[in-house]
């Protein structure tokens, strides 16, 4: 059943959000048919001390543990952060989220390439959000700016064997990455499609076509965004990459097989 | 339409209920884009798969190719309308134009309305080339209430600065316009186009004579939410605008929030139906009874 690696509980500081409650997640998740999803805690992005915003993603998430998967964040500049990828481990995270941009970081930051390694070396996926909401709407205050392909490539490159994910990209950037990657290193990156634009422009079948179904994964940005819109976007595929299969988070998840902690 | 397993065509995914997008465009050769045609047949085979019985569409000018696309030249916008006219005459009921004006050019943008509106043109796109709510603008609405076509306007919610390559204008700006002519219809554009949609709902809470569409590539939770509670259902309207997945998404959406089948059909046709010239929708016209014109003209008559 698919796996929505791309959602958030808590409120979002710049408007308000209804509802982002977990017993809330798990009954749209029924509803949209969607097995488990990758939770991380909205508010935390924009903490400086990511450590409360984790405790209360694995308080909230535990009565639910079944269908909720918690992405904490690990912030690797952070003292003594290899605690919070260490405890990720253990709470069975099946990845760990970073935001670079949020955190003033510039796409070469070593502090991003040592967690990328970090991740490689304990097989936890990294995962990474373009943005949160659409640029023409940002809050005055909220000049973090979107995450770049220079972040992502610069990651992807930094570590052999780190695993990423990104979400909320389009694609313009997707094919800046891509494009800018060896095969080895684009087999290592994933992109949710909840950002990507259907017919009539067409984006994600082009990109189905041209980089590959397999490179991209179910994703929804609730509780941001409606859960609607990546089912609309597969179902208006021309026929031909209709039920086209993507990859798995769950697969994705399990790929490294060198996890301390499996789940 | 893809074919189910057993031959039949598949049902559409929004269901079988007419269904108007009220915020579509088209490309021509003029256009600058080698897919042009490409992006014109993904357009009516995704509409087809998703049962848009009718595509309410403008060509801006070139698209941006010979002259920008919010600040098309003369020239431009004839060619664009031109093109727009024999899409429609070419698909019939399933595509019906609005004549496209940049008022700039105040002569010609009521040339163009007349001529095109001859030419079976069934409403006006208004060129986000001027601010809405300059006196400028005022011919084009006169001829807007005296044709009973209804002003489409590209809208940035909550416009707190000038952004490039438009005069785009905000909820704020087309209410002062639609205040200053109650006669006429407004389609307040995209809702989901960008900028903060709640500044827009506020701003045009109290005017009978403005619609929402809900096209835009933004889905975000809680808009369409927030629309209902703001204009209620009689003054939402369909469209997909350039993004036609969260158009169905937005469908889906509002099946989940709980729409009755009365008001469903009100955001999906009826209000169409009701602020369009009588006749623009021969398919689905026999569904919409004479209330809901009674209706209407209550409200562009002038009631506030």
């Amino acid at each position: 059943m698919t796996t929505d690696v791309n959602c958030w509980i808590g409120p979002y500081p710049f408007r308000y959000v209804p509802h982002p409650d977990p017993d809330v997640l798990v009954r749209v998740l029924a509803r949209e048919r969607i097995g488990s999803a990758w939770v991380g805690h909205l508010p935390s992005a924009f903490y400086r001390d990511p450590i409360p915003g984790n405790d209360a993603l694995y308080a909230a998430l535990e009565p639910h543990r079944a269908v909720l998967r918690p992405t904490p964040v690990v912030r690797p500049d952070w003292p003594k952060w290899e605690g919070m990828l260490r405890q990720a481990l253990e709470r069975g995270a099946p990845a760990v989220r970073a935001y670079p941009p949020q955190w003033g970081m510039g796409p070469h930051e070593p502090s991003m390439h040592a967690l990328a390694a970090a991740c490689a070396e304990a097989g936890v996926a990294l995962l990474l959000a373009v943005r949160f909401e659409d640029l023409r709407q940002r809050h005055w205050m909220d000049s973090a700016g979107d995450l770049t392909a220079a972040h992502v490539r610069s990651i992807a490159r930094s570590s052999p064997g780190v695993r990423v994910v990104v979400a909320c990209a389009g694609r313009e950037m997707i094919e800046e990455v891509h494009w800018g990657l060896t095969p080895d290193e684009q087999a290592r990156v994933w992109w949710d499609i909840s950002w990507i634009w259907g017919p009539p422009e067409d984006h994600l079948a082009h990109l189905f076509r041209t980089i590959g179904a397999g490179r991209f994964v179910f994703g929804t940005g609730w509780p941001m965004r409606l859960t609607q819109n990546p089912r609309a976007n597969l179902d208006l595929l021309p026929d031909e990459l209709r039920g086209v299969p993507m990859a798995d988070g769950a697969e994705i998840a399990a790929g490294g097989g060198q996890r301390a902690h499996g789940d | 339409m893809s074919d189910s397993a057993n031959g039949e065509p598949a049902p559409p995914l929004a269901g079988a209920a007419p269904l108007i997008d009220v915020h579509a465009h088209f490309f021509h050769a003029g256009c600058g884009r080698r897919d042009w045609q490409a992006v014109n047949a993904a357009r009516m085979r995704a509409g087809d798969r998703i049962g848009i019985t009718c595509h309410v569409a403008s060509i801006l000018g070139s698209m941006g190719h010979t002259s920008p696309t919010y600040f098309a030249s003369p020239p431009d916008v004839s060619r664009g309308n031109d093109e727009m006219l024999a899409i429609q005459r070419r698909e019939g009921a399933r595509v019906r134009s609005y004549v496209h004006v940049n008022p700039n050019f105040g002569d010609h943008a009521l040339a163009e309305i007349e001529r095109c509106a001859a030419a079976g043109a069934v409403g006006i796109k208004l060129s986000a080339s001027r601010r809405a709510d300059d006196r400028l603008v005022d011919p084009v609405a006169e001829q807007a209430a005296a044709r009973g076509f209804p002003v489409l306007h590209h809208i940035w919610q909550w416009r707190r600065k000038e952004w490039g390559n438009q005069e785009a204008s905000d909820g704020a700006e087309l209410g002062r316009l639609a205040e200053r002519h109650p006669g006429a219809s407004f389609i307040l554009a995209h809702i989901g186009g960008g900028g903060d949609y709640r500044h827009t709902f506020a701003a045009v809470r109290e005017l009978p004579n403005v619609y929402l569409d809900l096209s835009g590539s933004g889905v975000d939770r809680g808009m369409l939410d927030d629309a209902l509670a703001a204009v209620g259902p009689s003054r939402l309207l369909w469209g997909c605008d350039i993004t036609m997945c969260t158009g169905l998404a937005k469908l889906r959406a509002l099946e989940v929030i709980g729409l009755s089948p009365e008001d469903m059909a009100l955001v999906r046709w009826r209000n169409a139906v009701r602020i369009f010239p009588p006749g623009t929708f021969p398919s689905v016209q026999g569904g919409a009874d004479a209330g809901d014109r009674r209706a209407h003209a209550s409200v562009v008559g002038g009631a506030r």
